[in-house]
């Protein structure tokens, strides 16, 4: 090891409920479509604020509308948050999410537009997103330790390079941070495809491997056998995949394995945006393979910094979590480097092992959690898309 | 040892992955197999872009494709050593 991990501390944020954020956002957040506009006004009128508009959150019903709720009130909890006004058409529903958030112990007020509208409601929470914004600004960062961070992993715009480089880059900190005592997450159902035999085997108890077998054949009988036409309708591998070099749904998820390392194992297969409740390790999270989904449901989840492999290119962001781009990919580096933080070329040509690869993530991580935009951030990529299980009643 | 053309995971493989650009038809390439860091040479038969597979032997048709050491596919035409393994001759079994 090039650096001593058990030491590394971080400067950043340690919330009302303990939890460690390495941003200090002050969420400006519709609970549904309609409330978008307000949001956003609110956000012009108060700089230091960030609306997250979004296309859903109304006529949802049973456990599509249990999603929604919980992403919106995982994103509004996350520690890189550190107060939000909520904005919804409705009061009922907008105070759902007020109180789920307020469990956090963290600032937060609700809005609604019926019976006032637009005009009144950007009054009244422009001035509550004043007052948060002078709070926020004044709170102090601590040194905290590296095992309080919360890291996530996703994958995309795969390629063959990621199998090599980026993936088992990921994987390699992952072996070196788990033992720390970092939470993880993985997840991706439809991309373990052809690997889940492997993927089974990585879970720490009989348990977990049962956990994510059931997420994983429930994903095949309801998605993949009612509407698949051939390789999950061209869709997987996607053509970036195909142009990138990758052949099959088998080989596309044995180099996305390669995120979880050598040695790790996952404690748990948990559902989308719910958060981890078995302490510190690894879990699987049953999640779309489409980039900003993932990363959103992750955020909501309480996951504060994600990292994220690419081949092709992907060049994904999220509004309140700093997404780490990795690529080994030489003609990415040279076509689209701005969107790329941590460069594992030298893996290809053998200049850098895997160990080198992940402790120059580890490293990307501090300085990120201590501040640091990431590429997606500089960019201005803030994808706040929400999965939605079925259509709308 | 010089920069590898060809990168291999496992020693099981047959095939493996181009990771330089430009390679052309004819190139002498130097392949690495990451798991243990041997190497061998193999002549290119085609001009294949980066990222892309490699036959390492010949390969037939229903054959099956190892990569990682695992079951990717199956041959849906041939490839000799040295060809270009793509959607064009490889595909899942799955469906």
């Amino acid at each position: 090891m090039a650096f001593d991990i058990s030491n590394i501390t971080v400067n950043a944020w340690r919330r009302e409920n303990g939890r460690v954020g390495v941003r200090n956002h002050v969420l400006i957040l519709p609970v549904d479509d309609i409330s978008n506009a307000a949001c956003e006004a609110v956000a012009n009128n108060v700089k230091g604020t960030l609306a997250i508009p979004h296309a859903y959150g109304r006529l949802q019903f049973g456990e599509d509308l249990d999603l929604h709720f919980r992403t919106m009130i995982g994103t509004g909890a996350n520690p890189n948050v550190a107060a939000v006004v909520v904005i919804g058409i409705e009061p009922e529903w907008t105070q759902v999410i007020v109180d789920g958030i307020a469990e956090t112990g963290k600032p937060v007020t609700g809005f609604s537009i019926e019976q006032k509208g637009d005009f009144e409601t950007i009054r009244q929470a422009s001035w509550k997103a004043k007052e948060y914004v002078h709070w926020a600004t004044e709170l102090q960062k601590e040194p905290c330790p590296i095992s309080d961070l919360w890291i996530s992993t996703k994958c995309g715009e795969s390629d063959t390079t990621t199998g090599l480089s980026s993936c088992p880059t990921v994987g390699n900190m992952y072996d070196k941070l788990l033992p720390e005592g970092i939470y993880g997450c993985f997840g991706e159902t439809s991309e373990i495809t052809g690997a889940e035999h492997i993927c089974v085997k990585r879970a720490a108890t009989p348990e977990a491997g049962e956990a994510f077998m059931k997420i994983f054949q429930a994903y095949q009988d309801e998605v993949i056998e009612p509407y698949k036409t051939s390789d999950l309708s061209d869709s997987q591998p996607t053509k970036g995949n195909i142009l990138g070099g990758l052949t099959t749904i088998e080989e596309k998820a044995l180099g996305n394995l390669e995120k979880i390392g050598k040695s790790s194992s996952y404690i748990d297969a948990m559902g989308p945006a719910v958060a981890p409740k078995k302490g510190p390790g690894l879990y699987f999270m049953d999640t779309s393979s489409a980039a900003a989904e993932c990363v959103v449901l992750m955020a909501a989840a309480g996951y504060v910094i994600h990292t994220f492999p690419t081949g092709q290119g992907n060049v994904v962001g999220n509004p309140i979590v700093p997404v780490i781009k990795i690529s080994g990919n030489p003609r990415t580096l040279r076509t689209m480097s701005e969107h790329i933080d941590v460069d594992v070329t030298g893996v290809l040509t053998r200049e850098m092992t895997i160990e080198d690869a992940g402790d120059a993530l580890i490293d990307m991580i501090v300085r990120t959690a201590n501040g640091r935009n990431t590429a997606a951030e500089a960019l201005g990529h803030r994808e706040f898309s929400l999965t939605k299980l079925y259509r709308s009643a | 040892m010089g920069k590898p053309h060809l990168l291999v995971h496992d020693r099981e493989d047959n095939v493996g992955v181009v990771v330089v650009e430009g390679l052309t038809a004819g190139t002498e390439m130097l392949c690495v197999v990451t798991e243990d860091n041997s190497d061998f040479s193999l002549v290119a038969n085609a001009d294949i872009p980066i990222g892309h597979k490699v036959a390492l032997r010949d390969l037939t048709e229903g054959e099956t494709v190892i990569k990682y050491g695992e079951d990717i596919g199956k041959m849906v035409g041939a490839a000799e050593k040295g060809g270009h393994v793509h959607i064009h001759n490889c595909k899942t079994k799955r469906w």
